[in-house]
This record gives structure tokens, C-alpha cells and sequence, in this order.
């Protein structure tokens, strides 16, 4: 059995195809598994949908082809959340909200690491960080 | 009578700062030296131990005093790009609270609320030199006519901007969790239902107040880092609280003292006085404070030698107990197992996350011995020492 290969993504829409099921066609056509993570999708107008696909590795580069072939742009989820450092204080107030370990702290600095590849874009940490460093790109 | 091997005073550690001479290390470095030397060496070799926390201080803010408009006016009502400061002092001298929120703030009516601005960041912008809207109303009288004033300043443009914190770098502090079955948002935090995090807020072995639990050095006019510049202590912090229970280092184990802050606003930096907004809760600032310890006898050197493993936070449930005002400890831990991540508590591990920057309390400690080797930094001896137990009690 092939190895399941799994991706976040963020997919931003135009609005000349944002009446397309494109996450139903990436299940049905390309076999893989979703799980929406932030959906931002409004009628006639551009939107955006972050997606946790899991599938084989062909067929994800398939779906991510047929993606970029109907003229949307397609990036990792990663690049959508970062951190403004000049705002950090390395307080470490995040690490109570991240639920998937991308926010840490370095014991040996006492900084706080942000892991943007174990980031799952839930984004609870935009509003819960006190200083407000952590940013979302997303819209 | 003087019983300790070693004694010295502040003048002779402040001639020792002057000549360039003087051994300043931070409450960090001091534990290997006590635990390698002795106290009685470390004593004679060490001659301040720098200490810092970095947190948030909800009970801070800064005296404004902007200057005489033409007409002049009696300001009873005055706002910093629309948050709300205090203004029932005289004309044009006003209060700005790290709490008060941003007038049409939702507030909680969705909650948790955001509160993305209020006094905290006005400070913030003001140390920025970022440009504020004053407005102020007045209701009129013969010697102040006006009625309404507005201008646009940055500090540069206030008369005074006194920074005057009435209660700072509590000495230890609880450590919350939530025993309820929903997520709650706390001053100390999100606290998931169950257990299922544990948030505590102090810098432990370098925060200011534990390197000295029994107030020996810090007193009224102590010099201290305050907002990136030279502060002083004004008097005891109120709730400033001596009689509590302590470790046999003479650690409190629960909240304790604390100090009143107060400095020059101008003076300070956006590094160490930062905006922030506490889901759910508010507004606050935080704060970045260090207070240097004159290691005067042995005695004083061994407690600042204190460290994670020997300081115990009480832990409260913010579910129930706390805002019932029936808060009673339903366990401790130390700093050490709290930055560890991980505590155990009734038989369950629990995460735990900090609130206050251990990072930025150790540059403060830093920056503090650097200012103090340097010679640009010296000791003052209190005028009076702040309110405390006796040794041994």
C-alpha cells in the first residue's frame, strides 16, 4: 500500500470560480481526505479555504495540479500564519492555546519558538497572544 | 551587634561602582558562586547581584501633565486617542490607567472580548513618541473659560510624564488552574476546562522581590530599572502583604510583598513597557523591572542564591474558587516543575505556560549589571525599609 503523504494548504479563490466544488472534486476525483480548517467563501467574491489534504503523494500533486490548472492560487498553510518578532516578548502566554506544539519555549534561551511547519492554522493565537505578535495573512 | 563575617556597606559598594571595581553578577549567576564558594566567599567577592521580571503589571499607569492651552481650561474629562484617563486632579494634570479600555469597546458583549487598545498601549505609543489625540472637556470657570480642547502630541510635547505603577513585581504569585467544565479567559490567561492547563507568573529565581523576601535592602528610594530607565521605589506596593506563610529559605509561598514603581515616562522605551490585550479580560502593560541587591553581608547573598527548586507557587482553581473570593490552594508546585511544562496535580499531568517573560527578566538583569559595571548605575540606600516579617518567623 502506498504511503499516505499529508499537507496543509491554503487555496485562494477568484471570483469567477468561487461557485466551483473543488473540495468535492478533490475527494471524489483525486481520493483524498480534507479537513477544512478556516473557510472564508463568499458568493461572486473572493475567498480563501485553508485544507488539511492527506492522501498518496501522486494523487496529491494531481489535486494540487487540477487546483492550479482552474486558476487558483494554492500555497502551505504555513506561510499564512507568522510571527511579528518585534511584537514578541517571549512570555510564552501562547503556549497555553497551541494545541499542536508550533509555539514553544527554548530552555535554553527562554525564547519563544514558533515552528510554522507543525503550525495547524486554527489561529486561536492572533487574538490570544497579549502582545500580539502572532499574525494570520489569510484574507 | 554585628554577628556576620562579612559587612559592608553601600557607600563602600558604591565607591567600588565609581572606581570600576565592582562585582555585579545577576540573581542567576549567583547561585553556582554561593553553591561553589560558600556564602561567607560569595559574600566577600560578590558585591550586587542584579535582579528582573518581566510581566504583566494590571496596576500601572503614568501622571500626564500637558501643558496650559490658551484659553486655559480646567480639564474634568480627558481622553488619549479615546481611552479614558483620570482627570479629577488639577487642570491639565490627568492619570492614564494600563486598564481602561478604549471608549465603544465592545467589551465582553462578545465574549471573550479582544480588547485590542487601551492604557496599556497609550503608554506604549507614548514611549514610542507616536503621536496621541488629546481631548479634554472642561465645565468652565472664570480663571479656566474653556470648555473643549484637542490636539495631537507625542511625549515631547508634555509638560510631565511620570510613570507611577501603585503595585509592581508582586512577590511570587498563584499559578491558576480551572476545575469548571468550560474554557475560561483570566488575567492569568485561557484556562481549559478540566485541568487541563496550569498558567503561573513570576521570573522565580530572578524575579526582584524572591531574592530578598525579607525586604532587608529594598526600601523606600531604592534605585531600580524601571521601563528601560532608572526608576525608584516609591513606598510598599498596596495589598503588600508580609505576614504569609514561607519556606524554611524564608520564601513566601503564596503572593506577598510588593513595590509602588515610579520613574520618568520620557526616560523609558517600548521594549520594556508593552501593550496588552488579555482575551476575555482586558487591557494591561506590560512591565519590565530590575532591582539591584547590595550583597552588604552573607545573609543577603544567601538569599539571593534562591532558586527554582526552593520557590512554591499555591495553585488556585479560576473556575470556581477565585472569582467567588473563596480561592483556597488545592496544591503547589515549584518554579522548576512549572517551567518544565509539566506539573502533577491530584494524580493528573498537566501542561503549564508562563505569563510573564523569564527571556526578557534575564536582559533586564543583564542590561542592569552592565549599567552597574559600567558605573552609570549606583546603589541607594533606602530612606526606609519596606514593612516585613523577621528572619526565622
Amino acid at each position: 500500500m502506498e504511503e499516505k503523504y499529508s499537507q496543509k494548504i491554503v487555496i485562494r479563490y477568484t471570483a469567477e470560480i468561487v461557485d466551483q466544488p473543488i473540495v468535492c472534486r478533490l475527494a471524489r476525483d483525486y481520493d483524498l481526505d480534507f479537513n477544512i480548517l478556516h473557510a472564508r467563501v463568499l458568493p461572486k467574491r473572493e475567498g480563501v479555504l485553508a485544507l488539511d489534504l492527506t492522501g498518496t503523494k501522486k494523487n496529491f500533486d494531481r489535486g494540487i495540479r487540477y487546483l492550479k490548472e482552474s486558476g487558483l492560487r494554492v500555497e502551505p498553510l504555513s506561510k499564512s500564519v507568522t510571527r511579528n518578532l518585534d511584537r514578541c516578548v517571549h512570555c510564552g502566554a501562547c503556549l497555553a492555546f497551541c494545541s499542536t506544539g508550533a509555539l514553544s519555549i527554548d530552555p535554553s534561551t527562554m525564547q519563544v519558538m514558533f515552528d510554522s511547519d507543525r503550525c495547524s492554522g486554527c489561529s486561536i493565537c492572533v487574538k490570544a497572544c497579549p502582545a500580539r505578535a502572532m499574525e494570520i495573512n489569510f484574507l | 551587634m554585628n554577628t556576620h563575617a562579612v559587612s559592608k556597606t553601600y557607600q563602600e559598594i558604591n565607591r567600588k561602582i565609581k572606581e570600576g571595581k565592582a562585582v555585579v553578577v545577576t540573581a542567576e549567576e549567583i547561585i553556582d558562586i554561593v553553591e561553589k564558594k560558600g556564602e561567607v566567599e560569595a559574600a566577600r567577592t560578590v558585591d550586587v547581584v542584579t535582579t528582573g521580571t518581566f510581566g504583566l503589571m494590571c496596576s500601572s499607569g503614568a501622571f500626564l501633565n500637558f501643558g496650559h492651552t490658551s484659553p486655559k481650561i480646567k480639564a474634568t474629562r480627558v481622553w488619549l486617542n479615546n481611552v479614558p484617563a483620570y482627570g479629577g486632579i488639577a487642570a491639565v494634570d490627568c492619570y492614564i490607567g494600563a486598564t481602561a479600555v478604549v471608549e465603544d469597546d465592545p467589551l465582553n458583549s462578545i465574549h471573550p472580548g479582544e480588547f485590542n487598545y487601551g492604557g496599556g498601549h497609550v503608554i506604549e505609543d507614548l514611549v514610542a513618541g507616536n503621536m496621541i489625540k488629546l481631548r479634554v472637556e472642561g465645565y468652565g470657570t472664570d480663571c479656566y473659560p474653556a470648555r473643549k480642547y484637542e490636539k495631537s502630541v507625542t511625549i515631547h510635547d508634555l509638560r510631565d510624564a511620570i510613570l507611577f505603577n501603585p503595585r509592581n513585581a508582586y512577590q511570587n504569585y498563584n499559578c491558576a488552574v480551572n476545575m469548571s467544565d468550560r474554557t475560561i479567559y483570566t488575567y492569568m490567561g485561557v484556562l481549559r476546562p478540566m485541568m487541563a492547563n496550569a498558567n503561573y507568573s513570576t521570573s522565580g529565581q530572578l524575579s526582584p522581590l524572591l531574592n530578598d523576601p525579607y525586604f532587608l535592602t529594598i526600601g523606600i528610594g531604592t534605585r531600580i530599572f524601571l521601563g528601560g530607565a532608572q526608576g525608584y521605589i516609591a513606598w510598599q506596593g498596596t495589598q503588600h502583604n508580609w505576614n504569609v506563610e514561607r519556606g524554611q529559605n524564608g520564601v513566601p509561598r503564596e503572593g506577598a510583598g510588593t513595590i509602588a514603581a515610579i520613574g520618568n515616562l520620557k526616560e523609558m522605551s517600548p521594549q520594556w513597557l508593552v501593550g496588552a490585550s488579555v482575551l476575555g479580560y482586558g487591557v494591561s502593560l506590560y512591565v519590565g523591572i530590575g532591582v539591584p541587591i547590595p550583597v552588604l553581608n552573607e545573609e543577603i547573598v544567601r538569599f539571593t542564591a534562591v532558586k527554582d527548586d526552593d520557590i512554591y507557587a499555591q495553585i488556585y482553581d479560576y473556575g470556581v474558587d477565585y472569582p467567588n473570593g473563596a480561592a483556597k490552594s488545592v496544591g503547589e508546585a515549584s518554579y522548576k516543575e512549572l517551567r518544565s511544562g509539566k506539573i502533577k496535580l491530584n494524580g493528573k499531568k498537566i501542561d503549564t505556560a508562563p505569563m510573564s517573560s523569564y527571556y526578557k527578566a534575564r536582559e533586564i538583569a543583564y542590561i542592569l549589571k552592565e549599567w552597574i559595571e559600567r558605573g552609570d548605575f549606583l546603589l541607594s540606600e533606602p530612606h526606609q525599609l519596606i514593612p516585613s516579617g523577621k528572619i526565622g518567623n
